[in-house]
């Protein structure tokens, strides 16, 4: 008894020593968390950020990833041999300079000097030759991309000049050499793209903690002179929006997007921005499926669905009506007007639906995806204005994960919503119409006209005229209406005061480059 | 010793069940990883590629029996999605869940004990009565939105608070705490309500029985019939209830890590369920059936000490 009471009281001491050491330990720790706070606050010495994003990369290394998510992050870390700018045009990056050839073949490009990786190696024309092959395949291993399939082959003639000749003219081959369709990638790097991403970008890989968050650092031997500011960017993965402005309100993060209807909570005390995001939000038919083969049909809802009220409770105000396939954020591109042409009329929608046989309206489905409450909502309003011409919607919510491969993949639908995420060039933003091409036509739009617009656009090396066939191509869009065009949502971005530079791309991007506290 | 054996050989039957079953339903599942993981960007070289890069091309029973293959080897295999091995992602997150767990786990048991035995003591006085209101309350309330509730009133008002992510033990304790109280609180309050309960009952279904009437009448005092005597009888279906709590505290962190966004176990589940990611989500069920058979191992045994008579057969 004895025995075990003195075991006890020496079991006793020792908890008491540890609760002390704790609480000691706790006490240096607590001065160090502090001093981390303040940093937090006064950020202006900091030059730390951290953003929010709704979920992690698909893949870190450029050229597995191919979710517009992972681009938006990664591209901080990645340049090709030109940069897309925020008007969506491009300008020289790891190359310095190029040339067309007459026939539109052959591009010749001069490589920019004085380039090193995160690692501190110089950039050389063997990583140039290394990143194109391994994306064609030519290395031994599979091909990664199609983008490429129209290139004949590659060389260099110097140190510095590198080849790629093409099969066929093609005017929108640069916007493949940009980070998102080809990163340019170090040669000593290889077999370690995803684990540990080395690139020539502004910002250099730490740390990548899966769902929880992506570290980048500044990259001291940056090309571009006095660029970044930032010492730190820290991505921080969140699915969550409501959370997420709890989290900016708390300075847990610097940077979010925020849902439309949370915007006077967080407007005074932080900045809110609004970019076009360059996407198109469309209600869209299974082209093939009775009765939506019919122009009339297709016209019909167009006239009966009220993009206004869409609009207004889905997105509190902040989007951008459209007629076709394109953003104003496009510039030049975008045909102007064709937003008012489908202005709401039920009467109008009606006599359509009678002219092609259904003056009693139909009944049908659309298949919505869960994975963002937007979709669904939506698709509410659509309901109810479709009742009024008579047809009769019903709405089933699937997960994104059976929404890609039924309804995108599968083209198993009637009528569905989704938004198109935005690209750089006018081409990519409408080549999903083009009726070869299955892989994104889930439209299953076949028109000879559009095909033979965007076909001919490539062989067209003068801009204005480019800018013509595109405009056409959205007319075509517009007449044909594979798709009710309803908007180009903004994206509202809510920022603590001091953070400065952020830039808007037509594309997923979070550039920070230039992003500073002051 | 064959007690020991039997268990063991019991866990094996039961992990090889359930990864049949998961096997099976996530072959039942529509949606398609590869396509979830790259979205409407893909071109359909890039998900062939992909596809038969982490050999989801080959037959069912060749991918299951590769998988079980390496779960002998201590090998689970690697995620789809993070593409990464299924061993480190757990590890990376194992520390979190345990301890927000074992924090939940402790408050259940610092304040449902105590408070269980006060309340028999007093039955039917207006303490016990406050009490009982309260805690029934407390069984209704959902976690996840208590979490919230924490979150907008506690968290965001509280300094020593943060509402976002998860600082390692390792780093600081105080961070750490700041990080895994809510959460753990956010557990245990619908838990501490229903063993307050449980413990209340029990000590009260003793208090009637003969033996209590003998040693009271034999003089002994209130604190020593109690303590030493209701107590240690009323202890086990006090364990019991112990062993099914500890199993919905585990599944528990599930719905509040989503809430605080803490990186666990949980939030893993959800994000592999939802881009089904098959190794991911095998492994972390994996985690979660050892870990629930572990509890009942460990509460079997504790039976045996808590009541010599029990033999472990």
């Amino acid at each position: 008894m004895l025995k075990r009471k003195c075991w006890l009281s020496f079991v006793l001491v020792c908890v008491l020593f540890l609760i002390g050491a704790c609480s000691n330990s706790e006490g240096d720790n607590s001065s160090t968390a502090m001093s981390g706070d303040t940093n937090g606050q006064s950020s202006s010495q900091a030059q730390e950020i951290r953003v929010r994003i709704n979920d992690d990369p698909d893949f870190l290394d450029p050229h597995h990833a191919t979710a517009s998510i992972s681009f938006q992050m990664i591209l901080n870390m990645f340049e090709g041999l030109f940069i897309p700018k925020q008007d969506g045009s491009l300008t020289e990056g790891v190359a310095e300079s190029y040339e067309v050839s007459d026939d539109g073949l052959t591009y010749t490009f001069k490589i920019r000097e004085g380039i090193t990786f995160h690692n501190g190696e110089d950039l050389t024309i063997d990583d140039i030759m290394y990143t194109f092959e391994r994306l064609m395949g030519l290395a031994g291993g599979e091909k990664l991309s199609n983008n490429f399939d129209n290139v004949d082959s590659i060389d260099t003639l110097d140190d510095t000049t590198f080849v790629m000749t093409l099969k066929e003219p093609n005017s929108n081959f640069l916007y493949s050499l940009t980070a998102l369709q080809s990163a340019i990638i170090p040669k000593s790097n290889d077999g370690k793209h995803n684990e540990n991403p080395i690139g020539t970008g502004p910002f250099a890989f730490v740390n990548y903690s899966p769902g929880s968050s992506l570290e980048l650092k500044k990259h001291e031997g940056y090309w571009q002179e006095g660029l970044p500011y930032l010492e730190k960017v820290n991505f921080i993965f969140q699915s969550d929006d409501q959370a997420a402005v709890m989290n900016l309100l708390a300075n847990e993060v610097n940077l979010t997007g925020i849902p439309g209807h949370r915007v006077s909570e967080v407007e005074g005390n932080y900045n809110v921005s609004h970019q076009n995001n360059n996407s198109s939000l469309i209600i869209t038919f299974n082209g093939d499926k009775e009765p939506f083969n019919d122009v009339k049909v297709r016209q019909a809802i167009n006239y009966a669905i009220n993009k206004q009220d869409i609009i207004d409770s889905v997105f509190s105000g902040y989007a951008t009506p459209i007629g076709s396939n394109m953003s104003p954020a496009m510039g030049d591109y975008y045909l102007d007007g064709l937003q008012e042409v489908y202005n709401r009329d039920v009467e109008k929608a009606k006599e359509l639906l009678a002219e092609a046989g259904y003056p009693n309206g139909f009944s049908t489905k659309i298949t919505v995806s869960s994975h963002n409450d937007i979709y669904s909502s939506i698709a509410q309003i659509a309901v109810e204005n479709l009742k009024e011409i008579g047809i009769d919607v019903e709405i089933e919510v699937v997960e994104w994960g059976i929404w890609l491969e039924r309804v995108y993949s599968g083209r198993d639908y009637e009528m569905t919503t989704i938004d198109l995420t935005g690209r750089p060039s006018a081409y990519e933003v409408l080549n999903n119409y083009i009726s070869e091409n299955d892989a994104e036509n889930f439209f299953l739009f076949d028109n000879e006209e559009f095909d033979q617009v965007m076909s001919d656009v490539l062989l067209e090396s003068n801009r204005d005229k480019q800018i013509e066939y595109y405009q056409r191509a959205q007319e075509i869009l517009n007449e044909q209406v594979p798709a009710v065009y309803i908007a180009d949502y903004q994206i509202l971005w809510g920022s603590t005061n001091n953070i400065t530079g952020l830039k808007s791309y037509p594309f997923w991007f979070h550039d920070m480059k230039e992003v500073k506290f002051e | 010793m064959f007690f020991y054996l039997r268990r063991i050989i019991l866990l094996f039957i039961t992990v090889a069940l359930v990864s049949v079953i998961t096997f099976a339903v996530f072959q039942v599942l529509p949606g398609d990883p590869i396509r979830t993981m790259l979205g409407t960007e893909a071109d359909e070289t890039q998900i062939e590629n992909l596809r038969s890069e982490l050999g989801l091309d080959r037959p069912l029973y060749e991918q299951y029996f590769t998988w079980i293959k390496g779960l002998f080897t201590g090998d689970l295999g690697n995620s789809i999605r993070f593409s990464m091995p299924v061993s480190t992602l757990l590890m990376e997150r194992l520390p979190v869940t345990l301890s927000v767990a074992s924090i939940a786990l402790l408050i259940v048991l610092l304040v449902a004990l105590p408070l269980g035995i006060f309340a028999a003591r007093r039955k039917n006085k207006a303490s016990d009565v406050v009490l009982s209101s309260v805690t029934q309350l407390g069984m209704a309330v959902p976690s996840f939105w208590l979490g919230m509730i924490f979150i907008l009133y506690i968290g965001m008002n509280v300094d020593f608070f943060r509402i976002n992510g998860y600082i390692p033990w390792t780093e600081s304790i105080q961070g750490a705490l700041s990080t895994l109280l809510l959460p753990a609180l956010t557990i245990a309050i619908p838990q501490v309500a229903v063993k307050f309960r449980y413990v209340r009952t029990s000590i009260l279904e003793q208090v009637q029985l003969d033996y209590v009437r003998t040693i009271r009448s034999k003089g002994l005092p209130e604190k020593i019939v109690v303590y030493k005597h209701i107590l240690k009888n009323a202890m086990i279906p006090i364990l019991t209830i112990f062993g099914l709590i500890t199993a919905e505290i585990v599944a528990g962190t599930i719905i509040v890590e989503q809430v605080f966004a803490l990186p666990g176990i949980g939030q893993l589940l959800i994000t592999s369920i939802s881009n089904r990611d098959f190794p991911l989500v095998q492994g972390i069920v994996m985690y979660i059936t050892v870990a629930v058979v572990c509890i009942n191992f460990l509460v079997d045994i504790l039976y045996s000490v808590v009541d010599p008579r029990i033999r472990l057969r």
